[in-house]
């Protein structure tokens, strides 16, 4: 089987080369047999090999697939995940889209004693699940134009803790998307289409949007859509 | 600048004692290889164990059952101070907001989480998340770790400790992975929290890659001491071929094992160890073993294993459902590791502690009881955080060695005078000898013939080159560096299983297939003149 990936040096040069890799159950096989076989300077991460880390997130073509999850197909073309600094070929710079979790408050912020029982465990189930592989963000449209948006995984991590009964200071995660955060999605649902784990990003979103007008906050564009001055000067 | 802890490793076990130092004010760094969340740790499905409430178990059966896997090596007394505190440590976890699996009707926080029992334990004492349970503890700890700005490097490799020649420790020596770059990092006291060394099976082991025992070897290089490396835990479920876990609740449901033969040879639901040993026997004999599920119907499959189901089609292109599974034991869990006391302090150095399962904490001695460690991780690790910030500390009077020696080193790895070896055909090699050889079953002809290739395989490493030249992001140099650690750790391994002489837990030896009363003692490793030493 032959795939095209692309390579990048870490300075300039990026190119695609083909590599033939034989039968392979999944990408990230193909991936170990080019780096053991045919060129050992191939970088890219991978630790749990069974779809549970995160680390081994890549485009094929164009689309986001965890390589230890995916069967490729003859001349899919690999491509490291968008909108991060790529370092070396598969490998890019996670830290800048990780700070964006306590950005966008992500993390309990008050203990407040609650008594859960399955009817809680299964608010924050699905989005508890997230393997930070950040799929979604290399799918999400907003992130093209503005650098600066929280993005699917920390607003949806976000939801996961404002929805916690244990959680005694929801007014302070709600704070924190308003900026950058949930008014600036365009509910496209790419985040939504792209997670291995079935999470839904949009859907959080638009629930923190809820809570959002729920706590006496507005949508931005809609305020300045609406209620900005009226023109009479036609 | 210099830190009042430095924390090597940022799984569980890092994470949790980052956040206890955090929490009493110390001035920390937590430091990886990788990132937080690509730890080993969040494999971990099955649970984590404690006693919640007292009706149908108690803190001294876990205690007792703790005790009696441990086949006499266990230390009695930091067992009881591991089930003791587990109920308040769960209760830690909850506090910091981790998303347990929930039971109706409970009247206190603690009491509404859910409980599984598994293997070895008297009563269902395992807290879960889901099939998650790993994920969801780090992920938690991660984001409470941020927030509350804790300072977390990542992609710095640990190459050595800073030590003096009384073996005082003063921080550690990293290779930046993003400029190639080495780094000193000095602190007053550091907590090496890196996890086990199953993954010196490369090939065998259910394992994240990155399990390759770097700091085991700088341990003792630095001059301390590992004991037990012989006690390695192998999962008698692992898929064929790609070593992927296939967890006990297939055979806790009424799964069978069977041969070729399509019959069954051995009790499903034994101990580990044995029902490994009834595995490996069928294999070494050139059989196949099989997993039988597909009795238990496709939807009490779906429900029960759901990622596991996904794994076999991925994998082995098999669906449980209709198809038998073709498993192997995998080398899965590290008992044995940094010696260190009952304070957790590294024998042999000084400022130096050891928590997780890079440690021998004398908590699992020859067999470990699921969902032990990821109790072991949190409780030890905070306990090794408050003791290295409580303890007196000595003046380290290093001159600099470290880096010099590391340096040099590098630069000849770097450099084009040596021969250029295959890495990774060395990697797959040293995991087939290990299994084959100083795996499930083990006597002294086969480990004296792993050792001499393993310690050929040393040597040969220690005069090659890197095939990757380039400083920046260069992952080849990892492996390199990795496999260098991994061949140590797997001499230390040997040494120490040719030296016990008898059968005990998880070290099986078909010369001495019995337990013998002198041998009811931890086995110690150090270096000496670059030779592993056992006593
Ligand atoms: C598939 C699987 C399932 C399991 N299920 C369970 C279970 O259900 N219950 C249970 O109790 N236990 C379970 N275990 C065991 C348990 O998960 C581990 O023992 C535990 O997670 C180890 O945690 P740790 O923090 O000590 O190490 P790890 O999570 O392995 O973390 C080690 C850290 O050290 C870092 N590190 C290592 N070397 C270096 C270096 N040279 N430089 C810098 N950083 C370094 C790594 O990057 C990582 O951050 C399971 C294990 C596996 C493999
Ligand atoms: S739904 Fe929103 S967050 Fe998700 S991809 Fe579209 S714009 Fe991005
Ligand atoms: S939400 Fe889904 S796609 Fe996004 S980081 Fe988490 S697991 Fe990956
Ligand atoms: S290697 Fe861990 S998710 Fe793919």
């Amino acid at each position: 089987m032959k795939l095209e990936i692309m390579r990048f040096d870490g300075k300039r040069v990026e190119r695609y080369e083909e590599f033939e890799v034989g039968r392979v159950a999944t990408l990230l096989e193909a991936f170990y047999r080019i780096k053991e076989f045919e060129d050992p300077t191939f970088t890219f991460e991978a630790e749990c090999r069974s779809g549970i880390c995160g680390a081994c997130a890549v485009r094929v073509n164009g689309k986001e697939r965890l390589a230890c999850s995916h069967t490729p197909m003859e001349n899919d073309r690999i491509e490291p995940l968008e909108y991060h600094e790529v370092q070396r070929d598969m490998l890019v710079r996670r830290e800048d889209s990780f700070e964006k979790l306590t950005k966008a408050g992500a993390y309990l912020h008050r203990y407040e004693r609650s008594v859960p029982d399955t009817k809680e465990e299964r608010k924050t189930e699905i989005q508890s699940d997230c393997i930070l592989c950040e799929s979604c963000y290399s799918a999400c449209p907003v992130l093209a134009i503005d650098g600066s948006f929280l993005g699917p995984f920390a607003l949806s991590r976000a939801y996961r803790y404002a929805a916690d009964s244990r959680e005694g200071a929801k007014e302070e995660i709600v704070a924190s998307v308003q900026n950058s955060g949930v008014w600036d999605c365009t509910l496209c649902g790419e985040c939504t289409a792209v997670c291995p784990q079935g999470i839904d990003p949009k859907g959080d979103i638009l629930a923190l949007r809820t809570l959002s007008l729920q706590s006496g906050y507005s949508d931005p564009n809609f305020a300045t859509l609406s209620f900005s001055t009226p023109d009479f000067s036609f | 600048m210099n830190y009042d802890l430095l924390i090597i490793g940022a799984g569980g076990a890092g994470l949790s004692a980052a956040i206890e130092a955090m929490q009493r004010g110390a001035k920390v760094l937590m430091v990886c290889k990788t990132l937080p969340t690509r730890s080993q740790t969040v494999m971990a499905q099955g649970g984590i164990n404690a006693v919640l409430h007292e009706s149908g178990d108690s803190v001294e059966s876990h205690i007792e059952d703790t005790l009696k896997a441990s086949g006499g090596l266990a230390d009695e007394e930091s067992v009881r101070v591991l089930c003791k505190e587990a109920p308040s440590n769960i209760e830690w976890l909850e506090r910091l907001g981790v998303p347990f699996s929930r039971i109706d009707g409970a009247k206190t926080p603690l009491e509404s989480i859910a409980q599984r029992r598994l293997g070895g334990a008297s009563a269902p004492r395992a807290c879960y998340a889901q099939d998650y349970t790993g994920l969801k503890i780090v992920h938690t700890l991660y984001d409470k770790a941020s927030s509350m700005g804790v300072e977390i490097r990542t992609r710095l490799f640990a190459l050595s400790l800073i030590h003096d020649e009384e073996g005082v420790c003063a921080g550690a020596l990293f290779l930046d992975i993003e400029s190639g770059e080495l780094k000193e990092i000095r602190a007053s006291a550091t907590i090496v929290a890196s996890g086990g060394f199953s993954s010196i099976y490369h090939g065998y082991t259910t394992n994240a890659y990155g399990s390759s025992a770097d700091m085991h070897s700088a341990i003792l290089e630095a001059g301390g001491y590992l004991s037990n490396m012989e006690m390695i835990q192998f999962h008698p479920t692992a898929l064929e071929g790609s070593a992927i876990l296939i967890s006990e609740s297939a055979r806790g449901e009424g799964g069978y094992l069977i041969d070729e033969r399509g019959e069954r040879f051995t009790n499903e639901l034994a101990p580990r160890d044995e029902v490994s040993r009834a595995i490996f026997s069928k294999i070494e004999r050139g059989g196949r073993v099989f997993l039988d599920i597909r009795h238990l119907g496709r939807e009490k499959l779906e429900h029960l294993m759901p990622q596991e189901l996904h794994l076999c089609r991925l994998h082995a292109g098999i669906d449980p459902v209709e198809e038998l599974v073709p498993v192997s034991p995998a080398a899965h869990y590290s008992m044995g590791g940094i010696e260190c006391d009952r304070q957790l302090r590294v024998s042999g150095l000084y400022n130096c502690y050891a928590a997780g399962e890079c440690a021998n904490a004398h908590l699992h001695g020859a067999n470990r009881l699921g969902g032990n460690s990821l109790l072991e991780i949190v409780v030890f690790a905070r306990m090794a955080a408050v003791n290295a910030l409580e303890s007196d500390k000595r003046v380290c009077r290093d001159t600099g060695e470290t880096l010099h020696k590391a340096k040099a080193e590098l630069e000849r790895i770097l450099g084009s005078e040596g021969e250029e070896c295959d890495i990774y055909a060395m990697r797959r090699e040293a995991g087939r000898i290990l299994f084959e050889d100083a795996g499930i079953h083990r006597d002294a002809k086969g480990l004296e013939k792993a050792m001499e290739k393993i310690s050929a395989m040393r040597e040969r490493l220690s005069q090659a080159v890197s095939s990757d030249k380039s400083a920046r992001f260069n992952t080849y140099l990892i492996d390199f560096m990795q496999l260098r650690s991994s061949l140590m750790a797997a001499e230390a391994m040997l040494v120490s299983a040719l030296a016990r002489e008898e059968s005990r837990g998880a070290h099986y030896r078909s010369d001495f297939p019995y337990e013998r009363q002198e041998w009811c003692r931890d086995t110690l490793c150090r270096l000496c003149e670059g030779e592993v030493v056992v006593s």
